[in-house]
């Protein structure tokens, strides 16, 4: 997995602390990375929950670039900033001047230039942050970019298993669905492979190519063995579009072949986790029922994304103050 | 009136007829002559070659100069002095243009210009559908008439079989090469990497090689059946090789290129979504780079084209999904195909010489890719030690979009001559 050399961000990490000026992905984290980011969530968390504030961006400048729709993730960010005490400006397709036309370099310089200093950014293209990155002096988060990565999602899927098993190295997860699709597949893979989880991916031949085995994972085009072998499923969404391109018959079929309902769920350890990124569609990947079942996390998830863009946040402002400020 | 050069001192290649020596090249009334013939007080201004390799022009069938149409992107002046600094003499121009170059009248004003303006030869191609739809045969009797060396609907693909078959076999019928874009557009459809683990990586929508290969192995059907000479341009899979490599056994009318940066880089060289990297066929992986090299190297594929396409700046600065496809090659050619095959001795430079003139020349039937005596004094004098770095703001090319920027080459055109006139010197 390693040997094809992740060539990532520029900057390096010293020994136990942060050093990036961006997160674009987990591929280009290592495994130390991720775990400060995780151990950071953790402190974020009991802060808060023990009322102490922690203005880590107070006087910074937070734009939510949301070039694609997105709920969620667009308020679990908002939240975050909020909380650490920046100023937050929310930026959707809708109301910005790439509908007129303008590139999403000229909008991002024109945000710099009054005053951004992070760069949350949505994007439907695959790359488009490293794009910014590239060309810009803010901190840019990447929230979800095309079919490439949605780190802070990996993240939070990362702390919520950690938080429910007490680790992550040797645990058994199977993600399931259109793999191919999937950014939140990719950050999920790259990111339990890195603190040694068992991943097995599972899903139709034609949304999980062979070429997936060499991210040092299993493949399976059946989920039924994979049921009892899994402490963890994550369900992915499966967008209807896809049915249209021809990638899989009917929605029915892929229900039959991948849907997770009671008897399925009646297959697995007891005490599985069952996770999906949201928003699920109940009755596809997973029945209503098992969704707001006792072995479902989702609401956990949602939870713990809030303090893992916290602590994402936080680690960043340290750096883009130095960097600022010269201290 | 010409000048008289005596080119002193020079390695002089010339693969037309196995030529390699030492020596002195004598250049009068723009032709290539035997001093002998000429009085013996002709005054000859010396050109100093010595460590330096004087050859035929080198010819370049695969060019997109982007007029008429898009000038902001290159022009006939633009286009043919990057030609002339990457030691050409000769492009072939591809049709795509705006509007496409498949009227006669087009053709005519293409030459024309392309005279007035060009500092190297132009020859310019024609479509085989009428506007590249792909739907009906543009009129390939007149285009001939009206001096296309080939025809192409370059940039896409006809996807109709029933149609391509009747361009084969008009093509054979009056003569004319046809120039393929191999790609199967519902299989390429929405892709704009190599299919493989990069693109699976970096999550862009994958391009098969199979689409190259499905046209290829039709086309290659079609050619056999029609008897129409069938060239495919910039090969980029181990597939497509492997395929050519097979028909050429068989006696099949076949030929094909592949281009410096499908031998130089991989779909690995995506990984920080560079827009430069975009290419159409898309860089392979690296086990098709080395079938591509075995290729050129066995003669599988015939010659090198650096598929030059010129875009303006601002549009490959954009994400990668929305950039155009393609990138500059003219200025880059040589020393790219230089560093990828002569420096880790895949190729002597005599191989390398014979697959950017003397073949392509010969391919396509043009004049040059010879230094015989009586010939069109079409040559380059090249520095085959000279290490230099990429810097596309000194292109002469309007295009600056080359994934080769701040590259450290060896080989570099010092003097390109066309017909006796110095179009360039370093």
């Amino acid at each position: 997995m390693g040997s094809e050399g992740p060539k990532g961000n520029p900057e390096h990490r010293a020994e136990g602390k942060w050093t990036r000026r961006h997160l674009l992905g987990l591929r280009e984290l290592d495994r130390e990375e991720i775990l400060l980011l995780l151990d950071a969530a953790d402190a974020m968390t009991s802060r808060w929950e023990g009322g102490r504030e922690s203005p880590s961006l107070r006087g910074l400048t937070v734009v939510n670039l949301f070039i694609e729709p997105s709920t969620r993730t667009r308020v679990s960010f908002e939240l975050a900033a909020k909380r650490l005490g920046a100023h937050v400006l929310e930026i959707d397709q809708e109301s910005s001047s790439i509908r007129k036309g303008e590139s999403l370099k000229d909008t991002a310089r024109n945000l710099e230039a009054m005053g951004a200093d992070f760069l949350v950014l949505r994007h439907s293209a695959a790359g488009a942050a490293h794009f910014l990155a590239d060309r810009v002096r803010s901190s840019v988060i990447n929230a979800g970019d095309g079919a490439h990565e949605h780190p802070t999602q990996g993240l939070l899927d990362l702390l919520t298993i950690r938080r429910r098993l007490g680790k992550i190295e040797g645990v058994r997860v199977a993600i399931v669905g259109d793999i191919l699709h999937s950014r939140v597949a990719r950050s999920d893979i790259w990111g339990l492979r890195k603190l040694g989880a068992e991943v097995t991916l599972v899903g139709p031949r034609t949304l999980l190519p062979e070429v997936f085995g060499r991210f040092g994972v299993r493949l399976s085009s059946e989920l039924d063995p994979v049921l009892p072998w899994a402490q963890v499923i994550i369900l992915l969404r499966i967008q209807h579009e896809r049915q249209r391109e021809g990638m899989f018959p009917s929605l029915g079929e892929y229900v039959s072949l991948y849907g997770l309902g009671n008897a399925r769920l009646g297959r697995c350890p007891p005490e599985v986790l069952l996770m999906h990124p949201g928003p699920v569609e109940r009755g596809i990947e997973m029945e209503s029922e098992v969704a707001d079942g006792p072995s479902s996390v989702i609401l956990d998830q949602v939870a713990s994304g809030v303090a893992v863009r916290m602590a994402v946040f936080s680690e960043l402002a340290r750096l883009h103050r130095r960097d600022r400020e010269g201290v | 009136m010409s000048g008289f050069y005596r080119l002193s001192g020079g390695r002089i290649l010339d693969p037309s007829r196995g030529r390699d020596e030492v020596g002195d090249l004598f250049v009068a009334g723009g032709r290539i002559v035997d001093p002998a013939s000429l009085p013996v007080e002709t005054r000859w201004e010396s050109i100093d070659a010595s460590g330096r390799i004087v050859a035929p022009g080198l010819i370049d069938i695969h060019v997109h100069l982007r007029e008429p149409g898009e000038p902001q992107k290159e022009t006939f002046a633009s286009g043919t002095r990057a030609a002339a600094a990457g030691g050409f003499t000769a492009v072939v121009a591809m049709p795509n243009t705006r509007p496409p170059a498949d009227q006669p009248n087009t053709i005519g004003w293409i030459r024309e210009r392309a005279r007035e303006q060009g500092v190297v030869r132009v020859y310019p191609t024609g479509c085989l559908s009428e506007g590249r739809t792909g739907e009906k045969l543009a009129p390939l009797g007149s285009l001939r008439a009206a001096g296309v060396v080939a025809l192409t609907d370059d940039g896409s693909c006809i996807q109709d079989a029933g149609l391509m078959r009747r361009v084969m076999e008009y093509a054979a019928m009056l003569d004319l090469p046809v120039l393929e874009h191999c790609e199967e557009s519902s299989v390429s459809a929405g892709g704009v990497m190599h299919e493989g683990y990069w693109s699976a990586v970096l999550g862009l929508r994958g391009w098969p090689s199979l689409a190259e290969e499905l046209i290829v192995s039709r086309d290659l059907l079609l050619a056999e059946r029609t008897g129409a000479r069938l060239h495919c341009q910039h090969l980029s899979s181990a597939g497509s090789v492997r395929l050519i490599r097979e028909a050429k056994r068989r006696g099949v009318a076949v030929s094909a290129e592949v281009t410096p940066h499908h031998l130089a880089l991989t779909d690995g060289d995506l990984a920080r979504y560079d827009t430069h990297c975009k290419m159409n066929p898309p860089l392979g992986s690296e086990a098709d780079r080395e079938a591509l090299l075995e290729g050129i190297i066995d003669g599988a594929i015939d010659l090198i084209a650096s598929d030059h396409a010129p875009h303006c700046s601002f549009e490959k600065e954009v994400e990668f999904d929305r950039a155009p496809f393609g990138i500059v090659g003219l200025e880059t050619t040589l020393a790219v195909a230089a560093e990828t095959l002569v420096k880790p001795k895949l190729l002597d430079w005599p191989g390398l010489i014979a697959r950017l003139s003397t073949i392509p020349a010969r391919l396509l039937g043009l004049p040059g890719g010879t230094l015989s005596t009586g010939a069109a004094a079409d040559l380059v004098v090249i520095d085959p030690d000279l290490r230099w770095t990429v810097n596309p703001q000194a292109f002469q090319s309007r295009g600056r979009n080359t994934p080769f920027s701040g590259w450290e080459v060896q080989g570099r055109a010092m003097l390109t001559m066309v017909e006796g006139k110095i179009v360039w010197r370093l």
